[in-house]
């Protein structure tokens, strides 16, 4: 029984240190400050990268704190935790006191009027002429107020925006709640890529920062890839057209370009990058040394041809983007065998911007690359996070959060009256939980406004 | 005449507007002010002509688009926001020596714009990453945070100046300032407009990544300057709310609070990341 005490006391003191704002403004700055270093160094670069820029030693301490990784370390994770339980713990241990304002009945502004008030004047009509025309003024102002007589005077208590104390507790909720879908995505997420030629169609993905597959269920076929470029020559868009198939049979079919994914099953494919295929097929032609006859030849990738009046044959080997030809660099290039009868077999390159390079070999034949149908493949990026829905919900909370917190605030006003020798004396005390200065000017413009007030015509408009 | 003209001579009518301002307060004509107010007028006029001109412009080179993606779209429209904002402030609380203060951060801006020579004023096409909706209101939402908080750093400088006053020689100078509270307490409204446009800008870049590449956040380091400058503003409102700080901790805060805000406008542009389109 006796060791309880010591334990609550724990459990008070852990719970005091979490309801501290101390601790809020301490996590806020650490995150700021440890934030900085993640943009000064490079993350998720290569370890000899690394080693080359900062030196062995510094590379083993940075690598002990994940400093290369360090949005996603044990320590980074651990602050937005604290902060999360900061939050929450904040939250809880407020919300009685907010909610007590918020639902509670009653109007209370007795300790008001022990303050300045902020404005004050005299009318010369008696408290009991203005008593309508103040009531009805003010509730166009404030839809809470109630009318007090009190002798001879009156008093008019008012209130508005008592429901806007929730917007505090509604920005930390989103937070909250977007740090939750957050917690969803990694958890039942994925984010991957996948490389599809054209025509081609896979029906498996690679996880990103790991080697790990992924099967999709389904298949996805590109039929097509296209990117179109400014005169500028900068990209103008890249296009992909989609086709999910299910069992063989196509059920969707999108054009994809960046800014708008094709969406499946949960699963997101995004646009991100794309890269040339080597070609399948190449058109080859011979020319005769002797005659300039010339004969053309398509052939697919790794095949032989024969060359034309028996001088041999050629087999295409690969294609390379760019070619270097004796320290050179002379561009795309097929590379290929050439044999001739009674001559060891050579290797030889045909580069595709010089379709007169093959005359160097002086050969009988002058072989070159006509044209080559050269494919694409498209790069895209797969996702899939279920969390999505939940932090954009935190999102629209947070907005609307902040601007109740504030631009709109709890605002009590009381109207005193009292008689005068044949006038009235009329002060008008209030507060606001924020924005004191903006509600001020508020008060005095509505001081002007009663002031302005005539009995006589309210009469008259009210008969 | 074109769009790029129209904003180089706004520059120079921002700076004439800054000129008056400081004139007004220093030699305490304060008939000055009034004219100034006019001269700003005129620089919003030029300044929302030269954006629209240049819209036009884009479609006229069948490009076809709001102009708010690089450097030079982005600094016009930064002074074209602190513009607007320091005169509905004026319009508001009557203090025209703030005029003093927030005018010649539009007119640096501007100058930046029009002057320096690695910020271009072409005309470029959209890459495929920038093709949109959620650019505009990225954007937009973006600088009139980063235009609030730059308003929110003149009164805390003013703040911090007034604070000086001990009644000696500049206190003439010093008494045409605006009183401490009202200084703290309107920086406090700028920091809070800021906040929440800022917040809006973050979050509203979060769903087009999303949509972009897949990600709603990926610690790249203009996100991750954004999320810094907006932990450094929640910090500033914990401390004022929760804990009391007024006056000049929060003036000094408020200007750390800038200074974070242009390095993840400016500096961030020295960093490799996803960004870049901001820089040149």
């Amino acid at each position: 029984m006796n060791n309880n005490a010591p334990r609550k006391n724990r459990l008070d003191a852990l719970w005091g240190f979490f309801t501290s704002v101390r601790l809020t403004v301490v996590v806020l700055l650490l995150l700021a400050a440890t934030s900085v270093v993640g943009t000064l160094i490079p993350q998720n670069a290569s370890p000899q990268a690394y080693i080359q820029a900062y030196g062995e030693f510094a590379y083993r301490l940075l690598h002990v704190f994940n400093i290369f990784d360090m949005y996603y370390s044990w320590w980074f994770r651990s602050l937005i935790a604290i902060l999360a339980v900061n939050i929450t713990v904040c939250t809880i241990h407020r919300w009685p006191s907010i909610w007590r304002i918020v639902a509670s009945g009653k109007l209370r502004t007795a300790s008001l009027e022990k303050r300045r008030p902020l404005t004050e004047f005299s009318d010369r009509h008696d408290p009991r002429e203005l008593r309508e025309g103040y009531r009805a003024c003010i509730r166009r102002k404030f839809p809470r107020a109630r009318l007090l007589q009190e002798g001879k005077g009156f008093r008019v208590v008012a209130e508005r925006g008592r429901w806007t104390r929730l917007g505090v507790p509604a920005v930390h909720l989103s937070i909250v709640v977007i740090l939750a879908g957050a917690l969803i995505g990694s958890f039942f997420g994925f984010d991957g890529f996948v490389n599809i030629p054209e025509g081609g169609s896979v029906s498996q993905i690679r996880l990103r920062n790991s080697d790990a597959t992924l099967p999709l269920g389904f298949e996805v076929r590109c039929d097509d890839f296209d990117v179109s470029f400014y005169k500028s020559g900068s990209p103008k868009e890249f296009r992909s057209s989609l086709v999910i198939l299910e069992n063989g049979r196509k059920v969707l079919e999108k054009d994809i370009i960046v800014n708008d994914p094709l969406r499946y099953r949960g699963i997101n494919f995004f646009q991100s990058s794309y890269g040339p295929m080597p070609p399948k097929k190449i058109t080859l032609t011979f020319t005769s040394r002797d005659s300039g006859r010339t004969v053309r030849h398509q052939v697919a990738m790794g095949r032989s041809v024969a060359l034309p009046e028996g001088g041999g044959r050629f087999t295409v080997g690969e294609y390379r983007r760019d070619y270097r030809f004796r320290g050179v660099q002379v561009g795309a290039a097929v590379l290929g065998v050439l044999e001739r009868p009674g001559q060891a077999p050579a290797e030889i390159a045909l580069p595709l911007r010089f379709p007169t390079f093959d005359r160097m070999r002086k050969g009988d034949w002058i072989l070159s690359v006509a044209g080559l149908e050269e494919a694409y493949y498209t790069g895209l990026q797969v996702t899939r996070d279920p969390g999505v829905p939940v932090v954009y919900a935190g999102f629209v909370l947070l907005i609307l959060g902040c601007w109740v917190a504030f631009f709109m605030s709890h605002q009590k006003i009381v109207v005193d009256v009292r008689p005068s020798a044949h006038s009235s004396r009329v002060k008008i005390f209030g507060t606001a939980n924020r924005n004191r200065l903006g509600f001020e000017n508020k008060v005095r413009k509505l001081g002007a406004e009663l002031s302005r007030l005539s009995p006589e015509t309210q009469q008259g408009e009210s008969k | 005449m074109n769009s790029s003209w129209i904003l180089s001579v706004t520059t120079f009518i921002y700076g004439l507007a800054a000129l008056l301002y400081l004139a007004a307060w220093v030699f305490h004509r304060e008939g000055l002010n009034r004219p100034a107010t006019w001269v700003v007028g005129l620089g919003v006029a030029g300044n929302t002509a030269g954006f629209a001109l240049r819209w036009v412009e884009s479609y006229r080179m069948g490009i076809g688009r709001i102009p708010l993606s690089n450097l030079y779209e982005s600094l016009v429209f930064f002074s074209l926001m602190i513009a607007v904002i320091y005169l509905v402030v004026e319009h508001k609380y009557r203090q025209p020596t703030i005029g003093a203060f927030a005018l010649p951060l539009a007119t640096l801006s501007l100058a930046y714009a029009s002057l320096a020579p690695n910020v271009s004023d072409r005309i470029q096409p959209l890459l495929p990453a920038l093709k949109s909706n959620w650019l505009t209101v990225h954007v937009i939402t973006c600088f009139i945070g980063y235009a609030a908080f730059a308003i929110a750093f003149g009164l805390g400088a003013m703040y911090l100046l007034k604070r000086d006053d001990n009644g000696t020689g500049t206190a003439a100078l010093l008494s045409a300032i605006p009183p401490r509270r009202v200084l703290d307490e309107l920086g406090h409204q700028m920091v809070l407009f800021g906040f929440l446009f800022l917040s809006a800008g973050i979050l509203s870049g979060a769903v087009w990544a999303n949509s972009a590449w897949g990600r709603y956040w990926g610690w790249d380091p203009k996100e991750t300057w954004s999320l810094i400058t907006w932990f450094v503003y929640a910090t500033l409102l914990h401390a004022r709310l929760m804990r009391g700080w007024r006056g000049k901790r929060i003036a000094v805060f408020s200007m750390v609070g800038f200074a974070a805000v242009m390095v993840t406008y400016f500096g961030v542009n020295y960093l490799p990341g996803l960004h870049s389109y901001g820089a040149g």
